[in-house]
């Protein structure tokens, strides 16, 4: 891999595991497809090939399964990154993570642990069957003893992933299907890990604060290019880590700019963003200029392809939550 | 007509301690079916002891094994150091001789999340009990896969109730353990309850064993009641999986002589006249028959035997009523590996609350 050749958040996400694997003989991968076919998105090439059958393993088709043997795994001091191949399908594993994954340090005082690591794509936006959009992070954020990460950049896919695999605690990792083929960049393979704790602050800005992750970014960004051009001075926040919540970067920076929009493309009654603006309100109550607004899905399921437009926040949608915090009295 | 399938049927000794077969060549060794008698009784006091516990306050809600000793302690009695079990909620007589203390399964049903951190090193690895209904049975086909992984001659061993059986989790873990031919013993302590649903409604198949059959693998029955039919079956299901040559999946016929826990109340749902005729089947007696028609067992050696043991869990009970109260902090110290930073006020949010709650002066 040259160092200068621009990759895509997929293909940072391939090259994640590959390093992981590379680096620690623990490392194992099981899911659905993800062997032989290097997964239906191409996420887990070349790994079957390269580390061989006993360490990428192909699973019969259920999903409770691969949750509760990546448990077992888990407990036994492997590293697995078990894949599911759609956030829509992984309700069957819920149990598993829930109350085992999520608990298995806790309930034995740390005698046994849980080092694992869910990959799942997520999110709309890519004209796919029905229940293959999901974005369902607010339900893993819920659970005590998850980590969840939303990566929406090649670079971040790929040293978030890395972190991820390393963390001693299970971790779930959604991959917004709608970049994965989207703005690809350099990401430099040197095997360089992001924190898990911290928000990216994509663009700095004076006069309003964009709260984002995931696929959403992609639009956001758009937006805040946009409103740059009016003259307006916006910083731009990628979540990234949804739990546990970077708050004290968010709250620095509403504290400058007095205002904020989320942005956050599952539906809205308690999503993640509600975490979020109660959390701004607790901390930073006096220094707002204007209410706290969230772009949303609304509170539905993710409509079949011909309506999925309306499902995702789309740049004028944020726009036009913008004006009515900037006008805002 | 459903397609009959003849699965093997074990049994040695009948409820009257009678041979129905000759025994195995490894059961002449009396030395080793008094300790199997031994540890079943001890089994049985430590359990009724702890259900009393309860009765009394000392505990909460317990799942007692009464009826079901032969299970636990043949399995016990098998199983290595390096193996690792992974059991349900109804295991006390094979996590003592697994290692795991009495004071530390007081603990565990005493309220306290230490009782599931095992202070011996040989269960360093075995899971605590499993709540949440045949889950465990995946969780070994994992630690199994591990083994293969790695190339080491190491058995999980998982055990689980009727009611189980029914769930999709067994069955998944079945399915994978024969697709994968992993070193895996699945035990189902088949007691005919799963709190008040009889066995004859929670599945239409003839025997649970057969389920085994449509994941590719060996399944059988044993009468969980004979000890020595139980350490006969999973002695060949032990060596097997250790073998590498698959899992097993053996189903001990037995009978949950007490409630489903101490919150439970089986009269309401159980003809007495059942329970009376299971009392006549149980293991103890049966065993012991055995041992006393072949000269082995006598009533002073029994006498010795129950002061031994009333000894041995007066000792555990006064070891579990010293164990002091968890600081708060505990409650946070295991969720993560470390607490993550960003969380640091829920920390002394906690603080704040333990000290008014020591403080007498409840607030919430």
């Amino acid at each position: 891999m040259t160092e200068q050749k621009k990759i895509t958040l997929l293909e940072a996400v391939n090259l994640a595991l590959h390093r992981a694997m590379l680096e620690d003989a623990n490392v194992v991968m099981l899911g659905e497809d993800i062997g032989v076919n290097g997964g239906v998105f191409r996420a887990t090439q070349g790994l079957r090939e390269r580390f061989g059958f006993k360490r990428v393993l192909d699973t019969p088709l259920a999903e409770a399964m691969i949750a509760g043997v990546s448990v077992g795994m888990a407990a036994q001091g492997l590293k697995p990154v078990m894949e599911i191949q759609f956030l829509g399908f992984i309700y069957a594993a819920m149990e598993h993570l829930v109350s085992h994954a999520s608990r298995l340090r806790n309930r034995t005082r740390g005698r046994l642990s849980c080092p694992l690591v869910v990959r799942s794509p997520m999110g709309a936006g890519i004209r796919a069957p029905e229940h293959h959009s999901e974005s369902t992070e607010a339900l893993f954020a819920h659970i005590p003893g998850l980590r969840v990460l939303v990566p929406s950049s090649p670079a971040r896919a790929y040293g978030l992933l890395l972190a991820a695999i390393d963390d001693p605690d299970p971790v779930i990792f959604l991959e917004p299907t709608r970049l994965y083929r989207m703005n690809p960049q350099v990401v430099v393979d040197d095997g360089r890990r992001l924190p898990l704790d911290s928000c990216f602050t994509l663009r700095e800005g004076q006069d309003i604060t964009l709260i984002s992750w995931g696929g959403s970014v992609h639009e956001t960004l758009q937006a805040a290019a946009q409103l740059e051009q009016r003259g307006v001075s916006v910083e731009v926040i990628d979540v990234a880590c949804i739990k546990p919540l970077d708050l004290d970067t968010l709250e620095a920076s509403v504290r400058k700019t007095g205002r904020a929009v989320i942005i956050h493309e599952a539906p809205r009654s308690c999503g993640v963003g509600a975490e979020i603006a109660a959390s701004l309100y607790e901390r930073a109550l006096l220094d707002l200029q204007a209410p706290i607004v969230r772009v949303t899905a609304p509170d539905i399921p993710p409509p079949l392809y011909r309506l999925e437009q309306l499902y995702i926040p789309a740049v004028e949608d944020i726009l036009a939550a913008c004006d009515s915090t900037l006008n805002y009295a | 007509m459903p397609n009959k399938i003849d699965l093997p049927y074990t049994r040695y000794l009948d409820p009257a301690g009678q041979p129905v077969q000759p025994l195995p060549a490894w059961a002449s060794d009396f030395a080793l079916l008094t300790r199997l008698y031994r540890q079943m009784q001890l089994t049985r006091l430590f359990d009724l002891k702890t259900v009393a516990l309860q009765r009394t306050g000392r505990i909460g809600t317990y799942a007692p094994c009464l009826g079901q000793e032969a299970i636990g302690v043949a399995l016990g009695s098998l199983m290595q150091a390096e193996d690792v079990l992974v059991p349900y909620y109804r295991d006390t007589g094979l996590q003592l001789l697994r290692g795991v203390r009495m004071e530390e399964i007081l603990l565990y049903w005493g309220g306290d999340e230490r009782g599931s951190a095992y202070a011996d090193p040989a269960v360093a690895e075995d899971f605590p009990l499993c709540v949440p209904i045949a889950t465990q049975a995946l969780h070994a086909c994992g630690v199994a896969s591990a083994f293969k992984i790695r190339g080491q001659h190491r058995v999980a061993v998982t055990t689980c109730g009727d009611g189980a059986t029914s769930k999709g989790d067994f069955l998944e873990a079945l399915n994978v353990a024969g697709a994968w031919q992993l070193p895996v013993v699945f035990v189902v302590n088949n007691n005919q309850w799963a709190i008040s649903v009889p066995r004859r409604i929670q599945c239409g198949a003839p025997t649970l064993a057969q389920k085994a059959i449509g994941a590719g693998f060996a399944g059988e029955q044993v009468d969980g009641n004979d000890v020595v039919a139980v350490y006969e079956r999973f002695a060949q299901a032990l060596e097997r999986a250790r073998q590498g040559k698959g899992p097993v999946l053996l189903e001990c016929l037995s009978y949950r002589l007490g409630d489903h826990t101490t919150a439970d109340d089986a009269t309401r749902y159980r003809p007495a006249e059942e329970v009376k005729q299971a009392w006549q089947e149980e293991p103890i007696k049966r065993l012991q028959a055995y041992l006393v028609a072949q000269g082995q067992w006598d009533e002073s050696r029994e006498q010795a035997l129950i002061a031994d043991c009333q000894a041995q869990l007066q000792a555990a009970v006064l070891a579990y009523e010293a164990i002091g109260q968890q600081p708060a902090e505990s409650a946070m110290d295991y969720v993560y590996a470390q607490w993550p930073a960003a969380l640091a006020d829920q920390r002394e949010l906690l603080q704040a609350r333990a000290a008014r709650q020591l403080n007498g002066g409840r607030h919430d």
